[in-house]
């Protein structure tokens, strides 16, 4: 929701970054309020999961150029733990799968880390059991989820599933999930974007990261960006995502190679 | 980040000091002289020295097995202290005439010589060098027939168990290092459980090397009657030195029928420094036999510290329904090499074993796992399960599976599972991106892959465990 005088959550601007080497991002510009949705969509090999995980501080990636706020604070030189701990999340394409640690204790740790950073009160085993509850409820899992071991074994939908959980629980004010519709089947679809709408506010923002417009059926963003070539090179509101469903990428490719040229 | 890993594994090892004590040591070498030397010191008795001459001979015909998948220096066999006692200063009746030094030492190691202050009713039999400095709650152990005493006072004052037992599960001819340890074995800890008697109490033998140059060959006997029930537990450290100590053990456990006997292990001997300088070698064979039907015994094993590990905890179930059990984390960090494992013999019918292996390599480690079952023709019925899993920490350590099954009947069941994860920057991002530091996610990690073997510790011992894998692994992330 587009609300006037709203507080800027994230300003990238000029943004360049590269792994090994390889520039990936080149002067990406995106501007994300409080309140708003976006969604950040191009082909495959684009930078749009690389934006992803550089405003997550994945260690991989070096920012070469530019700058990336977070309610007006530099993130640059943040550890990935330090901006958890100020309210950015990352919601994984492929969360990575841990035997032997549980479920609940990792969220628990999570949770009270995040909290503590935040001056709240942690919660010992049994309160976090009842404050859990009705986030599992939201998302249609069973509190035996909280028994496994985190990821290990857990099917697609049930990955996707917990990465919202944990976005449920560490109620971030900025959510940047990437590519959560793959790999789900149209059930888990609609309990996954039923759960970010449910938990997105005015005073958050979610940023979506993904190839289709399926999830955009679900979620209903504000903004559409596609990103090309390490660049936004069109914005627009939702109704492009309808154009790039019918028409796919290549009208914007070639209108915007024409318009640089 | 991968500087970060790299440092998670370096704190300093905290039981690297030495004790300045007074000792009573015999000089360097082996021969037939040393051993009647010490077999006199010990005013053993004419059986107890032949079978120490006897094994001398024998190991004089022996080789240094080249099989392990670790590489060390020839080791001098004359340039070996192979007796070294602290000095009595005078006869000992109780612990308040212990040599307050030692008592000192102990009580910096966490290990209670005192019994009031005792942790939580365990006996504790201590070991310096090459004899045993006391042992706690003995009389009230008496109370139910059990013994718990030093190998040397075993020998005086119970030798018809001890010339029953000696060398019955492990022969001195076994391998070249429990050869040696039987011509040069100076104490340790001998048990006996009584039939029916279920044990009140944890039993715990405490070992620590302190003069350099020295040995130490300790031997520990178990013997559980028919229907009994013990728990034993085994710690260790050693000084800090740049010169390499050798540890070879003999550890022979007994369970008759219906016999049920739990040996858990914390090894923390000093593994050397960052560039491979200095550290214990421990050569063990340790083995246990179900020797009754429906007995049982379990090896739980957290191997953190020495140079070079090569100890392979075995069970032989020969008694029908018998079974054996091997739970075991081994850890190597630095430049640490560790071959361990485990043998099960399955002989009688239906016996059972189960192997949960848990590698963790980090540094420029080596980490192998090696283990042999093996299912005689007569064991119908037999199953075994394995699961070996390996973790590595960094990109510059290494992890090998040597797996031995061999089946000789046809009702067996035998499974082997095998994984292998690393902590790499992906995973630990994760745990990052969630809020939690790095060290805290790799302790997490760590935690969880030895949940399955951690579980079979005895609480205390489990507390001790946790506490020093986090201390092992800190800064080796971060």
């Amino acid at each position: 929701m587009i609300t006037k005088n709203a507080e800027t959550i994230l300003s990238v601007q000029g943004l360049s970054a590269s792994i090994n080497g390889a520039q990936i991002l080149k002067g990406l510009d995106i501007t994300v309020k409080a309140g708003e949705i976006h969604a950040i969509m191009g082909p495959n090999g684009s930078g749009k999961s690389t934006f992803s995980k550089v405003v997550a501080g994945h260690p991989s990636y070096s920012v070469d150029e530019g700058t990336i706020d977070f309610k007006g604070k530099n993130l640059t030189d943040l550890e990935p733990d330090e901006r958890a701990k100020l309210g950015i999340f990352l919601g994984f394409q492929y969360p990575v799968e841990v035997p032997g640690v549980t479920n609940g204790s990792f969220l628990r740790l999570a949770y009270n880390t995040v909290q503590g950073a935040r001056g709240k009160d942690e919660l010992d085993p049994l309160e976090f059991d009842d404050f859990i509850q009705s986030k599992l409820n939201l998302l249609g899992m069973d509190a035996s989820f909280l028994e496994r071991s985190l990821n290990d074994g857990f099917s697609g939908g049930e990955k996707k599933r917990n990465e919202i959980l944990q976005m449920a629980i560490l109620e971030p004010t900025l959510a940047i999930l990437d590519e959560t519709d793959s790999g789900l089947d149209i059930d888990a679809l609609r309990v996954v974007a039923n759960g970010v709408n449910t938990l997105h506010g005015d005073s958050d923002a979610v940023v979506l990261v993904t190839h289709y417009q399926r999830l955009l059926n679900y979620i209903e963003p504000d903004f559409i960006h596609v990103v090309d070539g390490g660049r936004v090179i069109k914005t627009g509101d939702k109704s492009l995502a309808h154009e790039l469903e019918s028409r796919g990428y290549e009208w914007i490719l070639e209108e915007n190679s024409s318009s640089v040229s | 980040m991968s500087a970060a890993i790299d440092n998670i594994v370096n704190q300093p090892y905290t039981a690297g000091f030495k004790t300045d004590i007074e000792t009573d040591s015999v000089a360097r070498g082996l021969s037939e002289d040393v051993i009647r030397t010490i077999s006199s010191k010990k005013n053993e008795p004419d059986w107890l020295l032949d079978f120490r001459l006897k094994a001398y001979r024998h190991w004089l015909t022996m080789t240094e097995p080249k099989w392990p998948n670790v590489s060390y220096p020839k080791i001098d066999f004359q340039d070996i202290i192979y007796y070294s006692a602290p000095k009595p200063k005078a006869t000992k009746k109780s612990m308040d005439e212990v040599d307050p030094e030692l008592l000192e030492t102990f009580e910096k190691l966490g290990i209670p010589m005192n019994e009031r202050a005792a942790l939580a009713g365990v006996a504790v039999d201590v070991v310096f060098d090459s004899v045993s400095v006391t042992t706690t709650y003995k009389e009230k152990l008496a109370e139910f027939g059990i013994i718990f005493c030093s190998f040397s006072e075993a020998v005086r004052d119970h030798p018809d168990l001890i010339k029953r037992y000696l060398g019955s599960v492990v022969p001195y001819t076994d391998n070249f290092y429990s050869a040696l340890n039987s011509a040069v074995f100076t104490d340790g800890s001998f048990c006996f459980i009584p039939k029916g008697v279920k044990c009140p109490m944890d039993l715990s033998t405490y070992f620590r090397i302190n003069t350099q140059d020295s040995g130490q060959f300790e031997r520990t006997l178990i013997v559980a009657e028919e229907g009994s029930q013990v728990s034993y537990l085994e710690g260790c450290t050693a000084p800090q030195f740049d010169t390499n100590q050798l540890h070879a053990a003999v550890v022979e456990l007994i369970a008759l029928d219906n016999a049920d006997i739990k040996y858990s292990t914390v090894q923390n001997w000093y593994a050397g420094d960052k560039n491979g300088v200095g550290g214990i070698f421990n050569f063990v064979t340790k083995r246990g036999l179900c020797k009754g039907v429906n007995s049982k015994i379990s090896w739980t094993q957290v191997e953190t510290g020495s140079a070079v590990t090569w100890k392979y905890p075995s069970c032989v179930l020969l008694g029908d329904n018998s079974v054996g059990e091997f739970y075991s984390v081994a850890l190597t960090n630095n430049m640490q090499q560790a071959d361990t494992g485990t043998k099960m013999f399955h002989i009688g019918k239906n016996t059972r074993s189960r192997i949960i292996s848990k590698g963790i390599s980090a540094g420029k480690s080596n980490n192998s796992y090696r283990g042999l079952v093996k299912v005689s023709p007569k064991a119908d019925g037999a199953r075994n399960y394995s699961q070996c899993d390996s973790m590595l920490i960094g990109d510059l350590c290494g992890a090998n599976t040597f797996p031995y099954i061999e089946v000789g009947n046809k009702s067996a069941t035998v499974e082997h599972e095998a994984s292998t994860s690393k902590i790499g920057e992906e995973q630990l991002f994760y745990f990052l991106s969630r809020g939690i530091d790095s060290e805290e996610a790799v302790s997490m990690i760590i935690n969880g892959f030895v949940r399955d073997v951690f579980m079979h510790l005895p609480m205390e011992f489990a507390v001790e465990a946790t506490k020093l894998l986090g201390l092992k692994l800190e800064g080796s992330v971060g």
